[in-house]
């Protein structure tokens, strides 16, 4: 038997991973879920049709959207993840013990129930007492918060599902809201490779720029994502990605890695040449 | 209603079969399935294209229904609790015209409200018919017409013994309903017949807790706009007749002015979505309602915005409301509706139905997802946070009442001369102007141009209003009669 999963990068382009069994497959109220084991990826999870989740490499994704802004911001108490299901971000944010709580919100209980099913080591992230689920649209959510985060990781991945209200202007406005003064936003930033992606790439990146005072971009290799390629969005009202790192104060944590070091950290804000002509375009576009 | 004749789609089947025969096209529209248009096919899809075909044997013809056009028009019927029904191919603004001209003769007199669509006026410059206001009040918390209050109808009726017809807003664009019922006993008393005009009203023929339709109140005629809240292709609508109306008059009337082409197209969205309604309707329209209801309470916790529901309800001017409406009272955080408009459309990629001078109305359908809403409500608060201003008063002069000089027939077909508007001052209207959307009459031909109206005009133009209707595109010049 020979059974692919293909992901349709563009109507062109398609990455595909032999799958060794189909776990589970089920609509919930927001989408299609859907758990393959196999051979290459371990087992992953796609939700209308696009992978977001392998564990063979959801250890890059949790560690840039944790490690970079925690190793900037100074005093970190209160966490927002919108989106997040799987648990990895929770995972990866509980390794540190200044953090006071973490909110999880992800209206899709399915998708919740279904990590919890079938990745018990990444999901482990919800058990912690600091950890609390809430069940509500993101964009209600935070229409509710004013002045109450030091940090939020829009954890949802794609501008074109039920996630689409995620990539607005009102969000980022939402979430400059609902940041302390000293607040950082990281987001799913898509990838600028192909041009149908592009377009959506710039419009992140001009709301963003226009709703914080400092906006920049990292990347990572993920190789689940379209062309390898993924970026990630740091926007914040106070604190610089490179001007407030502190990386021997990151080092002294002594947390085990094995995406992010401190040297990545500076790396990954230094962006090719196409990637870097595009964010200036879109700042300086009126 | 019979459910299991419901079941089926006349026009809808007889199109499936042609596809299926391969017909080869020796007749008309010349792009024969596509081939004679690439661009076009490539755009909208051979499936669409493919099946944009003229009147034959099979498909029956518009003009004289025998076959599926006529089954699928007794469906119709039956579906909206009508005597007949009448597939419309050019928008409402036909199946109004359609049901004036039903009624009126030159120099009849019907009785409206103001705040009426402009093509009943148009209906009236084609026939010569004389209009006769009924006022309606003005909300003044929120700046809209209401309805029309039974006394004032009546005190009406009493002056115009003799006018041939009341027409009945049924909902108006924000959603406020007349008591209808009483207005056709009043209507029927004096030998008059009831028009109403559905053009925001497809669903409440398929809703509990939504006001009474024409047709269940016992109305002449009704124009249903099924490409709103219906589901149907724009441009596509129906005309409903009640039991003491001839069909066959009807007919003649509507094909004075209709299309030998009539597009199927259109045809069989009306099809499918009558089939649609009929059997789903009850089931999709109240999810319409609590989404609009979700909505609502959303926006008025954010607190600066008045979403307003069935609390206006005051058994009188507005006797009843159509909660699947969103309008919303924006000028307590210091905006225009228009400028909440625009700043939704150009800020936050969204585009609602209409902003006025105080209010912004987001129409929900069947269409709509609960995430959608999730956006407006978020944006709406952003925009709130971003662009609250001092609050402003709200200039009251909408709806002031016309002075009617010449009837409009006689006002339009005049010798006019085109003047700046504030010249025109104490002249008699040519031609009309309005707000679009919503297509409501500011000035109509026939009626005195007053100061008062002048300085509306330019305020809506300064507000961003969109004004339309005169030979000027710019509408700062206005035709008069000489």
């Amino acid at each position: 038997m020979d059974i692919w999963y293909s992901q349709m990068d563009t109507d062109n382009v398609k990455t595909s991973i032999r799958i060794d069994k189909q776990l589970f497959s089920e609509h919930s109220d927001y989408q299609r879920i859907d758990v393959f084991q196999s051979k290459e990826f371990g087992k992953m999870i796609a939700l209308d049709g696009e992978i977001i989740f392998s564990e063979a490499d959801e250890f890059i994704y949790n560690e840039m959207v944790v490690h970079v802004p925690m190793a900037v911001h100074k005093h970190v108490k209160d966490v927002l993840i919108i989106g997040g299901g799987d648990g990895g971000v929770a995972k990866t944010l509980i390794q540190y013990p200044e953090i006071e709580s973490i909110d999880v919100v992800e209206p899709d209980e399915m998708f919740i129930e279904v990590s919890k099913k079938f990745f018990p080591e990444t999901a482990k992230g919800f058990d912690d007492d600091r950890v609390n689920i809430i069940n509500m649209d993101g964009l209600r959510y935070l229409r509710r918060c004013k002045d109450k985060y030091d940090l939020i990781i829009n954890d949802s991945t794609d501008p074109f599902g039920h996630t689409e209200g995620l990539f607005t202007k009102e969000f980022y406005g939402n979430c400059y809201h609902a940041l302390h003064d000293d607040g950082i936003m990281v987001y799913q930033h898509g990838s600028p490779f192909y041009d149908e992606d592009e377009a959506a790439f710039r419009a992140m990146h001009r709301k963003a720029f226009r709703s914080f005072p400092i906006s920049r971009v990292y990347q990572a290799s993920i190789p689940t994502c379209p062309a390898g390629y993924w970026m990630f969005g740091f926007a914040s009202k106070k604190y610089h990605p490179l001007k407030d790192f502190n990386p021997d104060k990151w080092n002294a944590r002594n947390i085990k890695t094995w995406y992010y070091t401190t040297h990545l950290h500076l790396g990954a804000f230094m962006l090719p040449k196409y990637v870097e002509d595009i964010l200036n375009e879109e700042e300086n576009r009126g | 209603m019979d459910l299991i004749a419901q079941r089926n789609a006349p026009i809808f089947e007889a199109m499936q079969e042609l596809r299926k025969r391969r017909v080869v096209p020796f007749d008309v529209p010349g792009h024969k399935r596509g081939r004679g248009n690439p661009e076009l096919l490539e755009f909208l899809g051979e499936k669409c294209v493919g099946v944009d075909v003229n009147s034959m044997k099979m498909l029956d013809n518009l003009g004289h229904p025998i076959s599926v056009i006529h089954d699928s028009e007794v469906l119709m019927a039956d579906a909206f609790g009508a005597k007949s029904a009448f597939l419309m191919v050019n928008g409402t603004t036909s199946a109004v015209q359609a049901m004036v001209l039903s009624v009126i003769k030159e120099g009849d007199e019907i009785l409206l409200p103001r705040n009426v669509h402009k093509s009943v006026i148009n209906a009236l410059v084609l026939c010569g018919g004389i209009p006769v206001y009924v006022p309606v009040d003005v909300n003044s918390r929120i700046g809209i017409a209401t309805g029309m209050k039974v006394s004032e109808v009546k005190r009406i009726m009493d002056a115009h013994p003799n006018a041939k017809a009341i027409f009945v807003n049924n909902p108006t664009y924000y959603g406020i309903a007349s008591n209808l019922r009483e207005i056709v006993r009043l209507g029927h008393e004096r030998g008059m017949k009831v028009l109403v005009d559905e053009a925001h009203g497809t669903h409440l023929y398929f809703g509990d807790q939504l006001p009474i339709s024409g047709m269940a109140a016992g109305a002449d005629l009704a124009a249903i706009s099924m490409h709103k809240s219906g589901g149907s292709l724009t441009q596509s609508s129906v005309l409903l007749a009640g039991e003491n109306m001839a069909p066959e008059y009807i007919r003649q009337i509507i094909n004075l002015s209709q299309t030998t082409s009539a597009s199927y197209l259109l045809m069989v969205s009306l099809d499918i979505s009558r089939r649609n309604l009929a059997l789903h309707g009850q089931e999709s329209f109240q999810k319409v309602s609590n989404m609009a209801e979700y909505a609502r309470s959303e926006i008025n916790d954010i607190g600066g915005y008045y979403a307003y529901g069935r609390e206006l309800i005051d058994g009188d001017s507005v006797y009843d409301f159509d909660v699947t409406k969103l309008s919303i009272y924006t000028r307590d955080i210091g905006l225009t509706g228009i400028e909440v408009y625009d700043l939704l459309r150009d800020e936050y990629d969204i585009q609602i139905e209409f902003g006025d001078l105080g209010n912004i109305l987001a129409y929900i359908s069947i269409g709509d997802r609960i995430r959608d809403i999730e956006r407006l409500v978020g944006a709406l608060e952003d925009i709130k946070r971003l662009y609250e201003n001092e609050k402003k008063e709200l200039y009251c002069g909408d709806f002031i009442t016309p002075d009617l000089v010449l009837n409009p027939k006689q006002a339009f077909y005049s010798e006019k001369v085109q003047l700046p508007l504030k010249e025109a001052i104490g002249k008699v209207a040519g031609e009309i102007v309005m707000c679009y959307p919503p297509g409501i009459p500011i000035l109509t031909p026939g009626e005195l141009v007053t100061e008062e109206i002048v300085e509306y005009i330019e305020y809506s133009r300064e507000k961003g209003c969109d004004l339309q209707g005169t030979m000027d595109p710019e509408c700062r010049e206005i035709c008069v009669i000489k």
